[in-house]
């Protein structure tokens, strides 16, 4: 388990990016909540560590965030690409304890 | 079961459609698939060769990479010409030596430039056109060259011609016969064109045989022609047409015609039931197809074929029947088309023809004799029927209506004559690249697409030349419409509205948050890449607030939310705003200094400022921070909102301005600096008619004239250029602010999410009339109000980059790593040209090998 940081580092709706034992982890922030998503934060399409400055919104009931380079969406609860079922981001558990965040 | 073994000889567009048509075949991994290119690179596009001197790279036309063929299991080698085959071995041995066995042989081995043999063209400086290395050559002459003379007349002749001219010589082009293009076109046509032509400063003489080439007086060689004329020339190059290269089939005794070209059957089978040719080198029913669609056709029949004779065993189920010659193309930026029957050589046939010698423009219809059937067409000025013409032909579908009037121009307010396309049949081949019919393209939509990528992306249409995307559009939409599907106008699924009806009701119910739009009008969820960065915009145009503000900071999209422009690899791209285009000596040092110590790639915009690339995250504070301090603000190349004011140097300096541009152009920069808009907005303004600034070709564009200043609106330079409109003339300068803070503001309350100006007023119901009845007269009784919200837009401005820098809460965004002081590792640089630039794919991996394997030092 990683303790990353703070949950106010992470500005509501935004994301930012962790190292996580070697891994570009990008985590994500829903609204001014506790709820934190982790993802790869390599953009499979673009070929590019960016994903945590990708924008965050829901399709459907699915919590989803969009590359910034090419706008492909993912879901953020299982990493799976809407435009290809061929694709799927990594994700890890993430756990919000006394403000901090911390990864499984 | 072993797999079977095809070798292609020849890697050029052909030979690489086959190649892919195996690889993404269901096929694939029953065969092992081998190639030989001559040139020391893999396919790439031909037809749009003339690319590489407006600036397009050898990369740029690359059909695969080798990264590509590695990953598909594709062998390939380059710079070996296959020398021999042994048709009962059934092996081919190449120029090295190298010996390869095949269960099928694939000719594709192309075509060679025709020279003439004319004595004296095997000189230094004459040239032919067909390769990238030719370019090269061509390239290298032209540097060294004045003149250049193209022989021949022909399609590629003139488009050699084209790539001259760019290159900045004086060009001629000299044709044996009486006319330009004598294939495709008639007299008429190749008139007009000629006229055309010339009128570009391509100088053509026709009827011209030339004896022989000798040393010139004034330039390097004299052309003398067989009249007694002659004409002298730095550099020629030949583009009298093509030859099919069937040399290595000719030398192994496969059947060759009477005049060159590798015989085939209708499954491209040669004499040799396992060997297989395609494309130019392949002549079927005594024809050589020079054109690429009838050499994928010919690829996909032959891998049917194969398919069908060693796996399936089957009878071959598609065969070869010819193609349409018809084409269409843009020639030195002339639209020309040939359609079938083009010289009305069936008996019989008739013709109307519609020749506009003021717009110049030439078109002929050929008719069965009956007057029911279109047999061909030639269009020369506009080629906007191609479409419709192509498909009347070759469906053999009956004319509707008078056959004139397709051809006439629509009479005003009327819409031009086309072909609903619910009256092509379901096999109507619409896109002849990939061979897309519209039943193709039915079926997509019915299986879901409904944009044009979808389609794109299903069905490969329009991603060849491009050239049918209108008729593929129409398809789509008539598809879309039978199906009862309705154009859904919400701007996403979480609001029912327009972007318009969206920012009337922001305005009117006043709210300055997402939060409140969501809740009081949204239809639940959270928002999405679509409606965050829309209403986002649409509250900072009306209220220009700190885009990074809390509430405001989880709209922002790619470039906004970190204030910079993000290029591929995820770097950023800086560019400081240059108010009109005037920069110190001081300033220019300064944005040197920041880009040298950051290693920053440096260009100059075509908005006259100056763009520094591969900034990383973290260095964007630093070095905006070094900015500021040398007196630059953020430029807002980032946003969808004023980017620049252009400007030529006006009455100051020039002899010919009338009035100061320079300080009109810096007085609006800095007016509408920080507005942001539905898209990005551009200005330019010019001293005088001579139009310097290209201020036609902008949203805005002033310019100046005796009696005051000429404005005009809804420009557009880019994919689909637009001049701009002339909406009021001789205003002074405080009208002229006047109209444009009308103008923009209503731009910014009624356009549609990402419209540009342009497509706003084509979309303008009244259009001109209807807007300037809007701005000038205030028919809407709004003008005071759009002043009013531009006014508060240009008292709350600020520099963005100025409050983010003054901001350590904001400034923690800025790192790659919120937990680590670390950078990114996967960037990777190399140089070229003395600067900086992201590696190609290729380059990447040689260089993450040479980091992980650091050569051994000798032990």
């Amino acid at each position: 388990m990683t303790n990353v940081c703070a949950l106010t580092d992470i500005a509501p709706d935004t994301g930012v990016c962790a190292l996580h034992e070697g891994e570009q982890v990008a985590l994500f922030r829903i609204g001014n909540t506790e709820q934190v998503f982790a993802v790869s934060n390599y953009d499979p399409f673009g070929k590019a560590n960016v994903m945590s400055r990708g924008l965050i919104g829901t399709k459907g009931d699915r919590y989803m965030v969009a590359s910034p380079l090419y706008k492909q969406h993912y879901d953020l609860a299982t990493g799976e690409c809407f435009e290809d079922e061929n694709i799927k981001l990594k994700t890890w558990t993430v756990q919000v304890k006394d403000g901090r965040v911390e990864l499984v | 079961m072993s797999k079977k073994r095809i070798v292609v000889v020849g890697n050029g567009m052909v030979g690489h459609n086959f190649i892919n048509t195996l690889v993404t075949s269901d096929h694939a991994s029953e065969f092992d698939i081998i190639t030989f290119a001559e040139e020391d690179r893999l396919a790439y596009d031909r037809v749009q060769l003339s690319k590489y001197f407006s600036g397009s790279s050898a990369d740029d036309l690359a059909l695969t990479t080798e990264a590509e063929y590695q990953s598909q299991g594709v062998i390939y080698t380059l710079n070996d010409k296959v020398v021999e085959i042994d048709s009962h071995a059934k092996t081919i041995t190449t120029a090295s030596g190298r010996k390869e066995g095949y269960d099928k042989l694939v000719l594709a081995t192309g075509s060679f430039p025709f020279v003439p043999p004319i004595p004296g063209k095997d000189q230094d400086h004459c040239l032919v056109y067909r390769t990238i290395e030719d370019l090269e050559n061509i390239e290298a002459s032209a540097k060294v060259s004045k003149t250049g003379v193209v022989v021949g007349g022909g399609l590629l002749g003139l488009e050699a011609a084209n790539a001259l001219k760019e290159a900045g010589l004086e060009t001629h082009v000299v044709e044996f016969a009486p006319r330009l293009m004598a294939v495709q076109l008639d007299e008429g046509g190749g008139k007009l064109l000629r006229r055309k032509i010339e009128d570009l400063g391509v100088q053509v003489h026709v009827e011209k045989n030339t004896k022989e080439i000798v040393a010139g007086e004034e330039c390097r060689y004299r052309m003398n022609f067989a009249d007694g004329s002659f004409l002298e020339t730095d550099m020629i190059l030949f583009s009298a047409g093509i030859r099919p290269q069937d040399e290595l089939a000719r030398q192994f005794g496969l059947d060759i015609g009477e005049r060159g070209g590798i015989v085939v059957n209708d499954y491209c089978q040669t004499s040799n039931d396992d060997i297989y040719a395609i494309g130019e080198c392949a002549l079927w029913d005594n024809k050589i197809y020079g054109l690429v669609a009838p050499g994928y056709q010919m690829a996909k029949v032959a891998f049917n074929h194969i398919v069908d004779s060693l796996i399936t065993h089957q009878e071959p189920a598609l065969a070869f029947q010819g193609a349409d010659m018809s084409t269409k193309l843009k020639l030195l930026g002339v639209e020309v088309a040939s359609i079938g029957d083009a010289h009305g050589h069936t008996a019989g046939s008739q013709s109307y023809v519609f020749n506009d010698d003021i717009a110049e423009v030439y078109k002929r219809l050929i008719v069965s004799a009956d007057g029911k059937k279109l047999l061909g067409a030639v269009l020369v000025g506009d080629s906007e029927a191609y479409g419709t013409l192509l498909q009347l032909m070759l469906n053999d579908m009956d004319i509707p209506g008078n056959p004139a009037s397709l051809i006439l121009p629509a009479s005003d307010g009327a819409e031009p004559v086309g072909l609903g396309v619910s009256a092509l049949p379901e096999t109507a081949q619409i896109c002849s690249c990939y061979d897309v019919t519209k039943g193709d393209i039915s079926k997509a939509v019915q299986g879901g697409c409904c944009t044009m990528p979808d389609i794109k992306g299903e069905t490969k249409a329009t991603s060849g030349c491009g050239g049918c995307t209108a008729l593929v559009k129409q398809v789509m939409d008539a598809e879309m419409e039978a199906l009862g599907m309705e154009v859904n106008t919400d701007i996403c699924e979480h609001f029912s509205y327009t972007r318009r009806e969206l920012a009337d009701v922001i305005r009117v119910k006043g709210y300055s948050t997402f939060a409140e739009v969501l809740a009081n009008e949204g239809n639940g969820g959270c928002g999405c890449e679509i409606c965050k960065p829309a209403i986002g915009s649409i509250l900072a145009s009306f209220n220009n607030e700190y885009v990074l503000k809390d509430e405001h900071i989880g709209l922002q999209d790619t470039n906004d939310i970190f204030l910079g422009n993000m290029q591929k690899d995820g770097t950023y791209s800086v560019v400081p705003r240059v108010p009109g285009g005037e920069i110190t000596p001081e300033g220019l040092i300064a944005i040197g200094e920041v880009a040298k110590e950051f290693d920053l790639y440096t260009k100059i915009t075509g908005g006259q400022r100056i763009d520094l690339f591969g900034a990383q995250l973290h260095e964007l504070p630093t070095i905006w921070e070094k900015l500021i301090d040398a007196g630059f603000e953020t430029g807002h190349a980032y946003g969808k909102s004023l980017r620049t004011v252009k400007s030529c140097v006006g009455s100051t300096w020039c002899r010919y301005g009338v009035l100061d541009s320079v300080s009109m152009a810096i007085a609006l920069e800095n007016r509408y600096k920080g507005l942001r808009a539905p898209h990005k907005i551009k200005f330019a303004v010019s001293g005088c008619t001579r139009e310097c600034a290209e201020a036609q070709s902008k949203d805005i564009g002033v310019i100046a004239t005796e009696t005051g200043w000429n404005l005009y609106v809804c420009g557009n330079g880019g994919m689909r250029p637009r001049h701009a409109d002339l909406f009021a003339t001789d205003l002074d300068d405080e009208t002229l602010v006047k109209y444009i803070d009308r103008v923009l503001m209503f731009y910014v309350r009624t356009a549609d999410r990402l419209q540009r100006t342009s497509v706003w007023m084509e979309n303008m119901e009244g259009g001109l009339d209807y807007l300037k009845d809007v701005v000038i007269n205030d028919s809407l009784d709004i003008c005071e109000d759009l002043e009013r919200g531009m006014t508060r837009v240009v008292g709350a401005y600020q520099c963005e980059w100025k409050t983010t820098v003054n901001n350590p809460e904001r400034l923690k965004r800025f790192q790659h790593f919120i937990n680590a002081d670390e950078e990114d590792k996967n960037l990777f640089y190399v140089r070229e040209r003395g600067q900086r630039r992201p590696a190609t794919e290729a380059e990447r991996i040689e260089l993450v090998e040479l980091a992980s394997n650091p050569v051994a030092g000798g032990e």
